[in-house]
């Protein structure tokens, strides 16, 4: 049963994933690709937090972790780079 | 190594000297020291007369590849003996003309003298090789160093374009002949020249047989300048004149005539052999003394000269061939025609090394060969004249110079061609005499031009360069002493006959042991059709010499366009514009076309490969059930890929290719790879976060916003592609031949080696050299990219190509 919930979980969360693909391509403006990349590593983390427990195995906890890291840095990375054009700003100094 | 094997390197060991010689003695000149090589060589030869006449061959052996059966074996019979002395003989008259005639001050004799005795080695080696292999190498080096001497002054254009013309021609059929000795391995499985004579009866009906002839031939008629191979011969006269002398008159023209003389005794029982060699022969001594006449340089005249006089000499050997087919030496009237072969050979290498000569004289005392300037010498060079005179009337075949009784014999021989009933000779045969009578003819003419053109007639001061006197007694020594072998051969030629000539053609043509050629040249032998023919010879070409300028106008008949030498030209022309042409026509300078060549290529090379070998098996027994969420993983992959392809900003389709990639992760996820799934999430946000940075550096102008544009052509190459891995993928999942060795990891990942996580215990354990090497990859591809971006030490101008 709580498999099935699982299951059932899954495909809600990858039917999000879809939904916001289609916002990443068809996204009028950058910013609106940009959250909706942000939306699909979210929604990625809780399909990999369930495979996990579907598969019931603690190997991808990490996974997990990372994906968050990454997409945070990935998005804060896409915003610095729309606002200032730059991901990585020189020195001052130089 | 035997005293013969370091006479035949001698030469080259000299060579490696002559430049010390010449660098640190400079107050003589390097000429006289090179002088004592071929006349020590030359006596050395001379002792070998009494072998060759009592019959006894010498052979040395020294071991060089014995494993390819390629040995340094020297072979001395009495044909290579006559090439020998000729060889070394002329060699020594032609380095002491050339001490006379090159400047000490403004040539680079050191050169020369290196190139030369180069040639001479080469030219030793050819003649007395009995393995062929040796023998071909031997040949290739007097190619090589007549390139190189008849460059000699290569600032000059000219000289430039007849080396190259010679050297392409001449190797061409050097290559020829190497494919057609090969053949001849095969077939006698042997390399030795005796040994496949021995053999040369059971081979005849090989399949192998007529390309070896063939090409063997190939390689000789270019040597020696058969039509239409001749034309390098006229252009080679570029060449300093001992050059000329000595290479394209006495030896190495002659390495073609001494291969098919070799080589009689294999390949003559095949009537294609006759055929081939005499006819070529003879239309050769025809076409080379047509031409000779409407020259104007006195080194083309010869030049065309010496392409006849070969023809003869190869016409000759042809019909000469036809004693193989008569078993009684009483009875065969043919070995008449190697006689006056080997004859006319020892008497054209005197002669014509006589005649360069003396154009060289009158070359380097008045400035010009040209005979329209040149005329009224007979005074002011009255030596020259001479050696003219006899050269030329001997060239011409009077008598009583040796030139005629070569040429009686020669007419002796072409008539019996007529009388041979083998082969449509009854036919055709009559076209020899015909044929050899006219060339005879031409060359009369010719030989007479040549003397009184330029020593008789009006003196003409105002148009030479330097007031003409008579030459220096060195320069005169070598012609002299030639002309006086043309003297003494013409009065007592049976002084050559039994020492020189009978072992040559007694070499040429094997005999059975105690028989001897009855050799005898005398010049009265009765009103015979030969003497008829030689008076008709004197009469009508002193008629046609006479009234030269009447009919001079039938050379213009043969248009220039017609010409062999336009034909080579154009034709290397259209060689080397055609092959530009094809180049260019695929090397097109984009990589998107190479890409479409190496797909493409993929693609046909395994659809064909699956479709012969029968490699397609489709076996879905043994998979794994699809579950929902692959599906769907898939549907989201293959969403994104299709994003990228249609994508309409580049921005669009980086962040597909990043979809693309994390979904990459997820399957990881789901086909349980903790550790792929972490380094495929951290490297794609990596490379989006590079390709961004690309994208933003893109120029601003070029910035292609719009589409990938559609072509048919990649379409299908990459439908193709994608069709062609999937079944390989299919057949490959399909047919496993042996089991998986995972197991064993899976037992033995914790026990040997104290790790749980099995990958990584593989990455750096079971495997770890793999590992090392990758770490190696990321190192050099991170401080390429620090150097390309650090070392920008000047402007990139243009392509790299």
């Amino acid at each position: 049963m709580f498999d099935y919930i699982l299951i059932g979980a899954t495909i809600i969360l990858s039917l999000s994933i879809l939904v916001s693909l289609y916002r990443v391509i068809k996204g009028p403006s950058m910013p609106d690709r940009i959250v909706a990349l942000d939306t699909i590593g979210i929604n990625l983390i809780g399909i990999v937090a369930i495979v996990s427990m579907l598969l019931h195995t603690q190997a991808f906890l990490e996974v997990i972790l990372l994906l968050g890291i990454l997409a945070f840095i990935g998005t804060v990375a896409f915003s610095k780079f729309l606002e200032k054009g730059v991901v990585i700003e020189r020195d001052r100094d130089q | 190594m035997t005293l013969l094997h370091w006479a035949i390197l001698a030469p080259f060991l000299l060579a490696i000297f002559v430049p010390f010689l010449y660098k640190y003695l400079k107050a003589i000149h390097t000429g006289w020291f090179v002088l004592l090589l071929p006349v020590t060589l030359f006596i050395y030869f001379l002792q070998f007369l009494p072998n060759t006449y009592n019959g006894n061959p010498i052979i040395e052996t020294v071991n060089w590849i014995p494993s390819l059966d390629i040995n340094f074996t020297v072979y001395v019979d009495g044909l290579s003996l006559l090439f020998a002395l000729l060889i070394t003989g002329i060699g020594a008259l032609v380095v002491l003309y050339s001490i006379y005639y090159l400047s000490k001050k403004r040539e680079a004799l050191g050169n020369f003298y290196v190139y030369l005795l180069m040639f001479m080695g080469a030219m030793l080696g050819v003649v007395l090789s009995d393995n062929l292999m040796v023998l071909y190498v031997f040949w290739e080096f007097t190619s090589l160093s007549s390139f190189l001497l008849i460059a000699y002054w290569y600032e000059r254009d000219k000289s430039r374009y007849g080396a190259l013309k010679s050297m392409l021609i001449t190797v061409l059929g050097g290559f020829a002949m190497l494919a057609g000795f090969i053949l001849l391995y095969l077939m006698t499985n042997t390399f030795s020249v005796r040994e496949i004579v021995e053999i040369a009866p059971t081979i005849i009906n090989h399949p192998f047989f007529l390309p070896a002839m063939l090409l063997v031939l190939l390689g000789a008629f270019t040597k020696s300048a058969q039509f239409p191979f001749y034309i390098w011969l006229p252009d080679a006269m570029e060449a300093p004149t001992p050059v000329s002398a000595y290479l394209h008159s006495a030896t190495m023209v002659k390495a073609g005539i001494y291969i098919v003389a070799r080589l009689t005794a294999v390949f003559a029982l095949a009537p294609e052999w006759i055929w081939l060699v005499a006819g070529f022969g003879i239309f050769t001594l025809f076409w080379g003394s047509f031409n000779a006449v409407k020259q104007t340089d006195l080194k083309s005249i010869l030049a065309f000269s010496t392409v006849s006089q070969l023809g003869l000499i190869m016409s000759l050997l042809g019909i000469g061939a036809v004693s193989f087919h008569y078993t009684h030496l009483e009875e065969n009237i043919y070995t008449v025609a190697t006689l006056a072969a080997i004859f006319h050979l020892i008497n054209h290498a005197t002669f014509k090394g006589a005649l360069f000569m003396m154009v060289g004289i009158v070359d380097h005392e008045t400035g010009t060969r040209d005979i329209r300037k040149l005329g009224g010498l007979m005074g002011l060079m009255p030596i020259t004249f001479t050696i003219a005179l006899i050269g030329s009337l001997s060239m011409a075949g009077i008598p009583p110079f040796n030139g005629f009784l070569s040429k009686e014999m020669f007419f002796t021989g072409m008539l019996r061609a007529v009388e041979l009933d083998l082969f449509n000779f009854d036919t055709w045969g009559i076209l020899f005499p015909i044929l050899a009578w006219l060339a005879s003819i031409f060359t009369f003419i010719y030989s007479l031009k040549l003397v009184f053109h330029t020593f008789t007639g009006k003196y003409q001061p105002e148009k030479l360069d330097k007031k003409p006197h008579e030459a220096p007694i060195g320069m005169l020594i070598s012609p002299i002493i030639l002309v006086s072998l043309v003297i003494i051969i013409g009065f007592f030629p049976n002084i050559l006959s039994y020492s020189l000539i009978e072992p040559a053609m007694a070499a040429i043509l094997p005999l059975g042991l105690d028989e001897r050629f009855y050799v005898n040249i005398y010049h009265w032998h009765g009103f015979t059709p030969e003497l008829y023919m030689t008076i008709g010879v004197v009469a009508i070409g002193l008629a046609m010499y006479y009234y030269l300028t009447k009919w001079q106008s039938i050379y213009k008949l043969h248009p220039e366009k017609l010409t062999l030498n336009k034909f080579y030209d154009g034709g290397l022309i259209t060689l080397e514009n055609t092959s530009d042409k094809f180049t260019h026509s695929y090397m097109t300078g984009f990589i998107r076309d190479y890409l479409v060549y190496t797909f493409a290529f993929f693609v046909i090379a395994l659809l064909s490969a699956m479709y012969m070998l029968d490699a397609l098996v489709i076996d879905f027994s043994g998979l794994a059930p699809i579950g929902i969420y692959e599906g769907i993983l898939s549907l989201a992959m293959v969403i994104a890929a299709f994003v990228v392809l249609f994508a309409k900003s580049r921005l669009t389709a980086i962040i597909a290719l990043g979809v693309v990639g994390y979904t990459l992760a997820l399957f990881f996820v789901i086909f349980r790879a903790p550790d792929l799934a972490l380094t495929q999430l951290v490297i794609e946000t990596v490379s989006v976060a590079l390709f961004l940075l690309c994208f933003y550096h893109l120029p601003k102008l070029k910035q292609e916003l719009n589409r990938v544009r559609f072509r048919a052509v990649n379409l299908v190459i990459s439908v193709g592609v994608g069709i062609v891995v999937t079944l390989i993928a299919l057949s490959a999942n399909s047919t496993r031949l042996f089991e998986s060795i995972a197991e064993y990891f899976v037992e033995a990942s914790y026990e040997e080696a104290g790790g749980k996580n099995m990958v990584n215990v593989i990455l750096v354990d079971f495997r770890g050299f793999d590992t090392m090497l990758e770490i190696l990859v990321l190192g050099i591809a991170a401080l390429g990219i620090f150097a390309m971006i650090k070392l920008r030490t000047k402007k990139e101008e243009g392509h790299e190509n």
